[in-house]
Protein backbone atom coordinates (compact mmCIF):
# COMPACT_ATOMS: atom_id res chain seq x y z
CA UNK A 1 0.00 0.00 0.00
CA UNK A 2 2.79 2.36 0.98
CA UNK A 3 4.24 2.20 -2.94
CA UNK A 4 0.49 2.47 -4.28
CA UNK A 5 0.24 5.52 -2.42
CA UNK A 6 3.49 6.87 -3.17
CA UNK A 7 3.62 5.66 -7.44
CA UNK A 8 -0.47 6.90 -6.84
CA UNK A 9 0.63 11.17 -6.11
CA UNK A 10 3.97 10.67 -7.85
CA UNK A 11 2.43 9.63 -11.12
CA UNK A 12 -0.43 12.40 -10.64
CA UNK A 13 2.14 15.09 -10.13
CA UNK A 14 5.07 14.08 -13.14
CA UNK A 15 1.62 13.98 -15.39
CA UNK A 16 0.08 17.07 -14.06
CA UNK A 17 3.07 18.85 -14.85
CA UNK A 18 3.77 17.31 -18.48
CA UNK A 19 0.17 17.99 -19.22
CA UNK A 20 0.18 21.95 -17.91
CA UNK A 21 -2.26 20.40 -15.56
CA UNK A 22 -0.65 20.94 -11.89
CA UNK A 23 -3.10 23.49 -10.79
CA UNK A 24 -6.08 20.97 -11.14
CA UNK A 25 -3.45 18.13 -9.51
CA UNK A 26 -3.42 20.60 -6.76
CA UNK A 27 -7.12 21.54 -6.35
CA UNK A 28 -7.57 17.90 -6.33
CA UNK A 29 -6.46 17.54 -2.90
CA UNK A 30 -8.56 19.67 -1.38
CA UNK A 31 -11.76 18.24 -3.26
CA UNK A 32 -10.73 14.81 -2.76
CA UNK A 33 -10.05 15.77 0.93
CA UNK A 34 -13.28 17.39 1.07
CA UNK A 35 -14.92 14.63 -0.56
CA UNK A 36 -13.47 12.08 2.01
CA UNK A 37 -15.03 13.75 5.14
CA UNK A 38 -18.65 14.04 2.86
CA UNK A 39 -18.51 10.48 2.27
CA UNK A 40 -17.38 9.40 5.77
CA UNK A 41 -20.47 11.86 7.44
CA UNK A 42 -22.94 10.49 4.57
CA UNK A 43 -22.14 7.20 6.13
CA UNK A 44 -22.93 7.61 9.65
CA UNK A 45 -26.73 7.77 9.73
CA UNK A 46 -27.17 5.46 7.44
CA UNK A 47 -24.89 3.37 9.62
CA UNK A 48 -26.36 4.00 12.66
CA UNK A 49 -29.59 2.82 11.21
CA UNK A 50 -28.39 -0.60 9.81
CA UNK A 51 -25.90 -1.22 13.09
CA UNK A 52 -28.99 -0.71 15.15
CA UNK A 53 -31.28 -3.11 13.21
CA UNK A 54 -28.59 -5.72 13.16
CA UNK A 55 -28.36 -5.16 16.66
CA UNK A 56 -31.69 -6.58 16.80
CA UNK A 57 -31.41 -9.44 14.26
CA UNK A 58 -28.55 -10.79 16.32
CA UNK A 59 -30.23 -10.84 19.62
CA UNK A 60 -33.43 -12.32 18.02
CA UNK A 61 -31.16 -15.17 16.27
CA UNK A 62 -32.32 -14.11 12.70
CA UNK A 63 -28.36 -13.61 11.89
CA UNK A 64 -27.61 -16.89 13.69
CA UNK A 65 -30.15 -18.81 11.41
CA UNK A 66 -29.48 -17.54 8.27
CA UNK A 67 -25.65 -18.17 9.05
CA UNK A 68 -26.61 -21.74 9.52
CA UNK A 69 -28.47 -21.97 6.18
CA UNK A 70 -25.11 -20.88 4.29
CA UNK A 71 -22.91 -22.73 6.16
CA UNK A 72 -21.80 -25.47 3.52
CA UNK A 73 -20.63 -22.65 1.39
CA UNK A 74 -18.75 -19.86 4.10
CA UNK A 75 -17.32 -23.30 5.78
CA UNK A 76 -15.10 -23.39 3.17
CA UNK A 77 -14.80 -19.92 2.11
CA UNK A 78 -14.04 -18.77 5.89
CA UNK A 79 -12.55 -22.39 7.13
CA UNK A 80 -10.34 -19.78 9.63
CA UNK A 81 -13.40 -18.60 11.13
CA UNK A 82 -15.39 -20.67 14.32
CA UNK A 83 -19.05 -21.68 12.90
CA UNK A 84 -20.04 -19.88 15.98
CA UNK A 85 -18.99 -16.54 15.56
CA UNK A 86 -21.68 -13.91 14.32
CA UNK A 87 -19.31 -13.04 11.78
CA UNK A 88 -20.48 -15.78 9.60
CA UNK A 89 -23.81 -14.74 9.46
CA UNK A 90 -22.98 -10.80 8.77
CA UNK A 91 -21.29 -12.06 5.74
CA UNK A 92 -24.24 -13.58 4.31
CA UNK A 93 -26.55 -11.02 5.29
CA UNK A 94 -24.17 -8.62 3.70
CA UNK A 95 -23.88 -10.67 0.53
CA UNK A 96 -27.64 -11.05 0.48
CA UNK A 97 -28.14 -6.76 0.61
CA UNK A 98 -25.32 -6.28 -2.19
CA UNK A 99 -26.91 -9.00 -4.59
CA UNK A 100 -30.39 -7.41 -3.75
CA UNK A 101 -28.89 -3.71 -4.52
CA UNK A 102 -28.96 -2.53 -1.29
CA UNK A 103 -25.56 -1.03 -0.75
CA UNK A 104 -26.84 1.38 1.52
CA UNK A 105 -27.15 -1.62 4.18
CA UNK A 106 -24.55 -3.78 2.75
CA UNK A 107 -21.15 -1.56 3.81
CA UNK A 108 -22.35 -1.36 7.28
CA UNK A 109 -23.25 -4.75 7.64
CA UNK A 110 -20.17 -5.47 6.07
CA UNK A 111 -17.80 -3.40 8.12
CA UNK A 112 -19.67 -5.43 11.20
CA UNK A 113 -19.01 -8.82 9.56
CA UNK A 114 -14.69 -6.99 9.43
CA UNK A 115 -14.98 -5.93 13.10
CA UNK A 116 -16.37 -9.47 14.10
CA UNK A 117 -13.02 -10.81 11.71
CA UNK A 118 -10.62 -8.73 13.40
CA UNK A 119 -11.70 -10.22 16.54
CA UNK A 120 -10.34 -14.10 15.38
CA UNK A 121 -7.21 -11.86 13.60
CA UNK A 122 -3.99 -12.32 15.14
CA UNK A 123 -2.27 -9.21 13.85
CA UNK A 124 -4.72 -6.47 13.93
CA UNK A 125 -2.49 -4.22 11.61
CA UNK A 126 -2.94 -7.08 8.41
CA UNK A 127 -5.51 -8.16 6.88
CA UNK A 128 -6.57 -11.94 7.82
CA UNK A 129 -7.17 -14.63 4.97
CA UNK A 130 -11.25 -14.79 6.08
CA UNK A 131 -10.48 -10.23 5.78
CA UNK A 132 -9.17 -10.78 2.05
CA UNK A 133 -12.45 -12.86 1.30
CA UNK A 134 -14.81 -10.75 2.54
CA UNK A 135 -13.23 -7.82 0.82
CA UNK A 136 -12.92 -10.07 -2.42
CA UNK A 137 -16.31 -10.77 -2.29
CA UNK A 138 -16.89 -7.15 -1.76
CA UNK A 139 -15.14 -5.52 -4.92
CA UNK A 140 -16.24 -7.67 -7.38
CA UNK A 141 -19.78 -5.70 -6.83
CA UNK A 142 -21.90 -8.62 -7.34
CA UNK A 143 -25.51 -7.15 -8.18
CA UNK A 144 -28.62 -9.20 -9.56
CA UNK A 145 -29.82 -5.53 -11.09
CA UNK A 146 -27.87 -2.70 -12.10
CA UNK A 147 -30.79 -0.66 -11.34
CA UNK A 148 -28.55 2.64 -11.55
CA UNK A 149 -27.43 2.08 -14.86
CA UNK A 150 -30.56 0.82 -16.08
CA UNK A 151 -31.83 3.71 -14.54
CA UNK A 152 -29.95 6.36 -16.71
CA UNK A 153 -30.68 3.84 -19.41
CA UNK A 154 -34.04 4.70 -19.24
CA UNK A 155 -33.31 8.33 -19.49
CA UNK A 156 -31.85 8.39 -22.93
CA UNK A 157 -34.52 6.47 -24.18
CA UNK A 158 -33.32 2.92 -23.80
CA UNK A 159 -36.34 0.63 -25.67
CA UNK A 160 -35.60 -2.70 -23.83
CA UNK A 161 -33.20 -1.97 -20.55
CA UNK A 162 -34.29 -5.37 -19.15
CA UNK A 163 -31.98 -6.69 -22.35
CA UNK A 164 -28.95 -5.04 -20.11
CA UNK A 165 -29.74 -7.68 -16.58
CA UNK A 166 -28.28 -11.12 -18.22
CA UNK A 167 -25.27 -10.02 -20.02
CA UNK A 168 -24.52 -8.00 -16.72
CA UNK A 169 -25.62 -10.77 -14.30
CA UNK A 170 -23.28 -13.31 -16.56
CA UNK A 171 -20.15 -11.08 -16.11
CA UNK A 172 -20.82 -9.94 -12.51
CA UNK A 173 -20.89 -13.72 -11.66
CA UNK A 174 -17.65 -14.26 -14.17
CA UNK A 175 -15.99 -11.84 -11.71
CA UNK A 176 -17.54 -12.50 -8.30
CA UNK A 177 -16.51 -16.50 -8.81
CA UNK A 178 -12.78 -15.46 -10.15
CA UNK A 179 -12.63 -13.08 -7.35
CA UNK A 180 -13.24 -15.98 -4.91
CA UNK A 181 -10.91 -18.32 -6.69
CA UNK A 182 -8.54 -15.91 -6.39
CA UNK A 183 -8.53 -15.24 -3.12
CA UNK A 184 -8.19 -18.89 -2.26
CA UNK A 185 -5.39 -19.60 -4.40
CA UNK A 186 -3.71 -16.23 -2.78
CA UNK A 187 -4.72 -17.77 0.62
CA UNK A 188 -2.11 -20.72 -0.11
CA UNK A 189 0.62 -19.70 -1.84
CA UNK A 190 1.17 -16.00 -0.05
CA UNK A 191 3.58 -15.93 3.10
CA UNK A 192 0.99 -15.94 6.12
CA UNK A 193 0.72 -13.59 8.65
CA UNK A 194 2.77 -14.12 11.17
CA UNK A 195 5.93 -15.36 9.29
CA UNK A 196 5.73 -12.22 7.54
CA UNK A 197 5.52 -9.94 10.67
CA UNK A 198 8.67 -12.04 12.20
CA UNK A 199 10.65 -12.38 9.61
CA UNK A 200 10.39 -9.24 6.85
CA UNK A 201 8.86 -6.07 8.07
CA UNK A 202 9.77 -4.67 4.68
CA UNK A 203 7.93 -7.35 2.05
CA UNK A 204 4.63 -7.13 3.79
CA UNK A 205 2.97 -4.60 2.14
CA UNK A 206 4.88 -4.62 -0.74
CA UNK A 207 1.41 -4.30 -2.67
CA UNK B 1 -40.92 -8.74 -11.70
CA UNK B 2 -36.88 -7.99 -11.35
CA UNK B 3 -37.80 -4.33 -10.52
CA UNK B 4 -40.94 -5.29 -7.97
CA UNK B 5 -37.94 -7.94 -5.97
CA UNK B 6 -35.81 -4.47 -5.78
CA UNK B 7 -38.40 -2.65 -4.51
CA UNK B 8 -39.17 -4.86 -1.37
CA UNK B 9 -36.30 -6.43 -0.34
CA UNK B 10 -35.38 -3.07 1.72
CA UNK B 11 -38.98 -3.52 3.61
CA UNK B 12 -39.12 -7.02 3.43
CA UNK B 13 -36.21 -7.48 5.62
CA UNK B 14 -36.62 -4.56 8.28
CA UNK B 15 -40.36 -6.18 8.57
CA UNK B 16 -38.68 -9.57 9.38
CA UNK B 17 -35.78 -8.70 11.57
CA UNK B 18 -38.41 -6.46 13.56
CA UNK B 19 -41.04 -8.71 13.69
CA UNK B 20 -38.31 -11.73 14.80
CA UNK B 21 -36.82 -9.68 17.52
CA UNK B 22 -40.68 -8.58 18.82
CA UNK B 23 -41.51 -12.38 18.62
CA UNK B 24 -38.51 -13.10 20.73
CA UNK B 25 -39.39 -10.26 23.60
CA UNK B 26 -36.31 -8.72 21.97
CA UNK B 27 -36.80 -4.47 23.89
CA UNK B 28 -36.35 -3.04 20.30
CA UNK B 29 -36.01 0.29 20.65
CA UNK B 30 -33.23 0.18 23.26
CA UNK B 31 -31.38 -3.38 21.38
CA UNK B 32 -31.57 -0.50 18.32
CA UNK B 33 -30.11 2.62 20.10
CA UNK B 34 -27.07 0.31 21.41
CA UNK B 35 -26.22 -0.95 18.35
CA UNK B 36 -26.81 2.26 16.20
CA UNK B 37 -24.15 4.09 18.32
CA UNK B 38 -21.14 2.58 16.68
CA UNK B 39 -22.31 4.54 13.49
CA UNK B 40 -20.53 7.39 14.35
CA UNK B 41 -17.57 5.70 15.64
CA UNK B 42 -17.03 3.49 12.63
CA UNK B 43 -17.51 6.34 10.33
CA UNK B 44 -15.05 8.38 11.72
CA UNK B 45 -12.75 5.79 11.83
CA UNK B 46 -12.85 5.43 8.21
CA UNK B 47 -11.79 9.31 7.37
CA UNK B 48 -7.81 8.91 7.15
CA UNK B 49 -8.35 5.86 5.15
CA UNK B 50 -10.30 7.36 2.48
CA UNK B 51 -8.68 10.60 2.76
CA UNK B 52 -5.85 8.46 1.51
CA UNK B 53 -7.12 7.16 -1.06
CA UNK B 54 -9.90 9.22 -2.56
CA UNK B 55 -7.13 11.99 -2.16
CA UNK B 56 -4.84 10.08 -4.29
CA UNK B 57 -7.49 9.15 -6.68
CA UNK B 58 -8.48 12.75 -7.19
CA UNK B 59 -4.92 14.14 -8.06
CA UNK B 60 -4.90 10.90 -10.32
CA UNK B 61 -7.73 11.52 -12.46
CA UNK B 62 -7.22 15.24 -12.34
CA UNK B 63 -3.10 14.79 -13.90
CA UNK B 64 -4.97 13.51 -17.31
CA UNK B 65 -2.61 10.23 -16.25
CA UNK B 66 -6.37 8.17 -17.95
CA UNK B 67 -6.37 9.68 -21.36
CA UNK B 68 -2.47 8.88 -21.42
CA UNK B 69 -3.46 5.23 -20.42
CA UNK B 70 -6.48 4.85 -22.98
CA UNK B 71 -4.31 6.25 -25.51
CA UNK B 72 -1.31 3.64 -25.23
CA UNK B 73 -4.32 0.79 -25.04
CA UNK B 74 -7.13 1.97 -27.87
CA UNK B 75 -4.95 0.36 -30.78
CA UNK B 76 -5.17 -3.13 -28.84
CA UNK B 77 -8.72 -2.57 -27.80
CA UNK B 78 -9.95 -1.59 -31.76
CA UNK B 79 -9.29 -5.64 -32.77
CA UNK B 80 -11.88 -6.49 -29.94
CA UNK B 81 -14.96 -4.16 -31.28
CA UNK B 82 -13.70 -1.89 -28.37
CA UNK B 83 -15.11 1.46 -29.16
CA UNK B 84 -12.49 4.11 -27.76
CA UNK B 85 -15.20 5.78 -25.91
CA UNK B 86 -15.52 3.19 -23.29
CA UNK B 87 -11.82 3.00 -22.47
CA UNK B 88 -11.85 5.92 -19.58
CA UNK B 89 -14.91 3.41 -18.20
CA UNK B 90 -12.12 1.03 -17.89
CA UNK B 91 -9.71 2.53 -15.95
CA UNK B 92 -11.77 4.94 -13.97
CA UNK B 93 -14.49 2.29 -12.87
CA UNK B 94 -12.07 0.21 -10.21
CA UNK B 95 -11.18 4.01 -8.96
CA UNK B 96 -14.49 5.83 -8.55
CA UNK B 97 -17.83 4.69 -8.96
CA UNK B 98 -19.26 8.13 -9.67
CA UNK B 99 -16.68 9.11 -12.22
CA UNK B 100 -17.70 5.82 -13.91
CA UNK B 101 -21.32 6.87 -13.44
CA UNK B 102 -20.61 9.90 -14.80
CA UNK B 103 -18.54 9.01 -18.14
CA UNK B 104 -21.41 6.10 -18.68
CA UNK B 105 -24.38 8.53 -18.34
CA UNK B 106 -21.96 10.99 -21.10
CA UNK B 107 -21.04 8.12 -23.35
CA UNK B 108 -25.19 7.34 -23.03
CA UNK B 109 -26.37 11.00 -23.82
CA UNK B 110 -23.65 11.67 -26.57
CA UNK B 111 -23.93 8.87 -28.84
CA UNK B 112 -27.79 7.77 -27.67
CA UNK B 113 -29.63 4.52 -26.47
CA UNK B 114 -28.74 2.01 -29.79
CA UNK B 115 -24.83 2.60 -29.75
CA UNK B 116 -22.94 -0.10 -29.15
CA UNK B 117 -20.53 1.92 -27.01
CA UNK B 118 -23.61 2.75 -24.55
CA UNK B 119 -24.50 -1.20 -24.29
CA UNK B 120 -20.61 -2.00 -23.76
CA UNK B 121 -20.33 0.94 -20.88
CA UNK B 122 -23.59 0.08 -19.55
CA UNK B 123 -22.57 -3.55 -18.67
CA UNK B 124 -19.03 -2.30 -17.27
CA UNK B 125 -20.27 -0.39 -14.74
CA UNK B 126 -23.34 -2.50 -13.69
CA UNK B 127 -20.97 -5.41 -13.37
CA UNK B 128 -18.62 -3.86 -10.99
CA UNK B 129 -18.02 -2.18 -7.54
CA UNK B 130 -15.43 0.66 -6.82
CA UNK B 131 -12.15 -1.51 -5.57
CA UNK B 132 -10.58 1.12 -3.78
CA UNK B 133 -13.30 2.80 -2.34
CA UNK B 134 -14.70 -0.59 -0.98
CA UNK B 135 -10.44 -1.33 -0.11
CA UNK B 136 -10.10 2.18 2.32
CA UNK B 137 -13.72 1.90 4.09
CA UNK B 138 -13.73 -2.08 4.74
CA UNK B 139 -10.18 -2.14 6.10
CA UNK B 140 -10.16 1.38 7.38
CA UNK B 141 -13.22 0.64 9.60
CA UNK B 142 -10.72 -2.07 11.85
CA UNK B 143 -7.75 0.01 10.92
CA UNK B 144 -5.90 -2.79 8.66
CA UNK B 145 -2.79 -0.85 6.77
CA UNK B 146 -1.38 -3.96 5.57
CA UNK B 147 -3.36 -5.28 2.83
CA UNK B 148 -1.37 -8.50 1.79
CA UNK B 149 -3.06 -10.24 -1.27
CA UNK B 150 -6.55 -7.86 -0.99
CA UNK B 151 -6.08 -5.27 -3.63
CA UNK B 152 -4.04 -7.77 -6.18
CA UNK B 153 -7.40 -9.84 -6.23
CA UNK B 154 -9.75 -7.24 -6.42
CA UNK B 155 -7.59 -5.60 -9.48
CA UNK B 156 -6.94 -9.05 -11.41
CA UNK B 157 -11.14 -9.57 -10.61
CA UNK B 158 -11.85 -6.40 -12.27
CA UNK B 159 -9.60 -6.92 -14.96
CA UNK B 160 -11.52 -10.69 -15.82
CA UNK B 161 -14.72 -8.69 -15.44
CA UNK B 162 -13.48 -6.33 -18.23
CA UNK B 163 -12.66 -9.20 -20.37
CA UNK B 164 -15.61 -11.29 -19.44
CA UNK B 165 -17.75 -7.72 -20.38
CA UNK B 166 -16.03 -7.26 -23.93
CA UNK B 167 -16.46 -10.85 -25.01
CA UNK B 168 -20.18 -11.22 -23.13
CA UNK B 169 -21.19 -7.87 -25.10
CA UNK B 170 -19.40 -9.25 -28.63
CA UNK B 171 -21.78 -12.38 -28.55
CA UNK B 172 -24.98 -10.28 -27.44
CA UNK B 173 -24.89 -7.53 -29.09
CA UNK B 174 -22.66 -7.91 -32.24
CA UNK B 175 -23.63 -11.08 -33.62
Amino acid sequence: MNYIFYFLIVISIIFGAINGKLSDVVNAILSGAELSVKVAFSLIGIMAFWLGMMKIAEKSGLVEIIAKIIKPITKRLFNEIPEESPAIGDIAMNFSANALGLTNAATPIGLKAMEELQKHNKDKKSASNAMCMLLAMNTAGFQLIPATVIAVLIGVGYKNPTEIIAPTLLVTSIAFVSAIILAKTFEKFWAKQQIEESQNEDSEDSL
Amino acid sequence: MMQTISLWALPAIILLILTMGLFKKIPLYETFTEGAKEGFKVSVNIIPYLVAIIVGISMFRASGAIDFIGQVFAPLLAKFNVPADTLPIMIVRSLSGSAALGVFSDIANNLGPDDYATKLSAVMVGSSETTFYVLAVYFGAVGISKLRYALLVGILADFIGIVAAILVCNLVFLS
